[in-house]
């Protein structure tokens, strides 16, 4: 790649540098001698420029893009600082310094309550279903039929693709009031239970879905891991009398560790962030108490709500602590020797 | 990974096999996994199908029909809400999805060039990105401010760049063998000639699958419609299926637009919802899942 670029210096880009004009005249003036001298230095910007010109066209549309809505939107919160005004032009509302951050803190009791189920969910999520993938990777890759296996991963991957509205109402459909399992049970005499719409139950009816959802999906990379340990491990361990259980214990998680560790600590970088469409789309059903997480508290206030200033307040904090978090993790996952999401 | 994990598997076989017992404990939780995916839109198709007696006698949910009624379907597609809200996304998807492939593509291939003008910059700003998303609030002002609010561009452009897509995309576009490109340069080829004859034709692989994924995204997405379009005429599918079967809102007559005197019983015509919303989802799935962890792992390895 690198030997291309320069090919074409020479090639091309060194003809269409020269009718820039100014710096032939300069060098020109104290004769051609120190010219191949300069031309072995770096070429001038201007002069990359032109030559590179088609290729910053192509990158312009994705680089707007990645202007617009990924970068423009961080100026867009200085109105946390302000009381805005939704009518007025944009940056023209009064200032207020930090007293949209009082929610923050002075404790309001509906921030607190967020936080609190924010991490309740992180907790219980880290605990349940992060090992779960685990678990069925283990499961997949002991068996020995390729048939089987790929078999039963075509289906478990498969919700992974729907959306959460799908989910959710596939969840309803059967555990809901007149849901599948409740009319099973209805039918054969039993007593009915009720999951949809209960608030002491919501954190594990979030679960459960997260679960369904994506813990065949989760499997892909700790397959992969497990595909790249050495088999000989497995034969010389089998040979020492090694039962299959001290197999996976001695040579099978070992050889996993990397990737467990680095998925934890990504998952716990992630930790105030938790399936908010998931959340939006069942909180009419159990009511804020249970239902509040950091993401709808800003989505209830600010665009419901109109509280514009206090939602971006508790955005840019959460999103603030949140890129702490990512490289906090990032950070430990190096110390641990393991690769981060990126590197260096 | 296919042909890495089947070797240890074949090795270990002669040494020791698992007993009966723990093969049939795997075999009954491998089932009951399988079966907690499947019966779910067994239940869901069964119940679309099923005609009014059965419904109405089992109470709402049917897992398998006793006769089978297409009237469900024939009412959401008769022009009423369902429909529009299905042509809406079938647009914002096509034209989504063309729209994301074409900047990333560009994008990707101006990022895979080294040493070029701006390359190392705009790489850095792209990775910087994925480490942090904006917010909901900014990005909504943002949005407002661009005029963009009951616009379906409001659900396209936002989301039409992934960063993961482009990386991916550029370690592919990486990978193609210098010469190839080189021996065009010589040739006097340009960067968007060897872009669109050498480097596309190359990539129809990976290509398809982050259109696909490009796909799916729109497909599924709700809640930019949710905040963006104020007018419910111009929603998509999934907004449609959360108000009249998540939220449970009676279908009406005039909802439907059909005209139909006797409307099919309400839980077959929402599952019938359902069904149309999964059904483009199950058509691009085996595809997807063909070459999908390939791409999972490019984009684990190299980002």
């Amino acid at each position: 790649m690198e030997s291309s670029v320069s090919h074409t210096d020479v090639a091309t880009g060194d003809t269409s540098s020269r009718p820039v004009g100014l710096d032939r005249t300069t060098t020109g003036m104290s004769s051609g001698a120190p010219r191949p001298f300069l031309r072995r230095r770096r070429n001038p910007w201007y002069s990359r420029l032109i030559r590179d010109r088609a290729l910053l066209v192509m990158a312009l549309p994705g680089m707007a893009l990645l202007l617009l809505f990924q970068y423009l939107p961080l100026l867009g919160n200085v109105i946390a600082f302000q009381a805005y005004v939704p009518f007025l032009p944009f940056g023209q509302s009064p200032w207020v310094g930090l007293d949209n951050f009082a929610v923050i803190f002075n404790g309001d009791p509906a921030f607190v309550n967020a936080l609190r189920n924010t991490l309740v969910l992180t907790l219980v999520q880290v605990i349940l279903v992060f090992p779960a993938p685990i678990a069925l990777a283990l499961l997949l890759n002991s068996l020995l039929s390729e048939r089987i296996k790929r078999a039963v991963q075509s289906v478990l991957y498969l919700p992974h693709f729907l959306s959460w509205v799908i989910v959710v109402a596939v969840f309803q459909q059967v555990l809901g009031g007149s849901g599948m399992i409740n009319n099973f049970l209805r039918t054969h005499g039993a007593d009915t239970f009720s999951i949809i719409g209960n608030s002491d139950l919501f954190v594990g009816l979030l679960t459960s879905q997260v679960m369904w959802k994506d813990t065949g999906w989760a499997t892909i990379l700790f397959l992969a891991a497990l595909s790249q340990i050495d088999a000989s491990l497995y034969e010389a361990a089998s040979m020492d009398g090694a039962s299959r259980w001290r197999q996976m214990w001695h040579v099978t998680l070992p050889g996993i560790r990397g990737i467990i560790v680095l998925l934890l600590i990504l998952r716990l970088g992630d930790s105030l962030t938790v399936g908010f469409e998931q959340i939006i789309l069942q909180q009419g059903g159990v009511g804020l108490a249970a239902s509040e997480v950091l993401d709808t508290y800003v989505y209830n206030n600010g665009i419901v709500g109109g509280q514009w200033g206090v939602a971006a307040a508790v955005g840019l904090v959460k999103g603030a602590v949140g890129v702490l978090l990512v490289l906090g993790a990032n950070k430990i996952a190096h110390l641990l020797g393991e690769n981060g999401v990126y590197k260096s | 990974m296919t042909a890495t994990s089947a070797r240890p598997a074949q090795r270990r076989r002669p040494i020791d096999a698992p007993g009966a017992p723990s093969r049939a404990v795997k075999g009954v939780v491998l089932i009951l996994l399988c079966a907690a995916v499947i019966l779910p839109f067994v239940g869901i198709v069964s119940t679309s199908l099923a005609d009014r007696a059965q419904v109405n006698a089992s109470g709402g949910f049917v897992l398998f029909p006793t006769s089978v009624s297409l009237d469900s379907y024939r009412t959401i597609f008769a022009g009423g809400v369902v429909s529009r809200a299905m042509a809406v996304s079938v647009g914002v998807t096509v034209v989504g999805t063309a729209i994301s492939l074409a900047v990333s593509t560009l994008l990707a291939y101006a990022l895979s060039r080294q040493g070029s003008f701006g390359q190392r910059p705009m790489l850095m700003l792209v990775l910087f990105s994925l480490l942090f998303s904006p917010g909901l609030i900014p990005n909504y002002l943002v949005v407002k401010e661009l005029g963009l609010l009951n616009s379906y561009w409001a659900l396209i452009l936002p989301t039409a760049l992934s960063a993961f897509n482009v990386i991916v995309l550029r370690a592919f576009f990486m990978g193609i063998p210098a010469e190839l490109t080189d021996s065009a340069r010589i040739d006097g080829a340009g960067h968007l000639t060897i872009f669109a004859r050498i480097v596309l034709p190359l990539s129809k692989a990976v290509l398809a699958v982050i259109g696909l994924f490009y796909a799916v995204g729109y497909w599924n997405a709700f809640f930019n419609a949710l905040i963006y379009l104020n007018d419910s005429g111009m929603w998509p599918l999934q907004l449609v299926l959360r108000t009249y079967v998540i939220n449970n809102t009676e279908m009406s007559a005039t909802d439907l637009g059909s005209g139909v005197e006797n409307l099919p019983p309400q839980p077959s015509i929402q599952m019938a919802i359902l069904v149309v919303t999964i059904v483009p989802i199950l058509i691009v799935y085996p595809f997807l899942q063909r070459h999908f962890a390939k791409g999972v792992l490019t984009g684990a390895v190299k980002g």
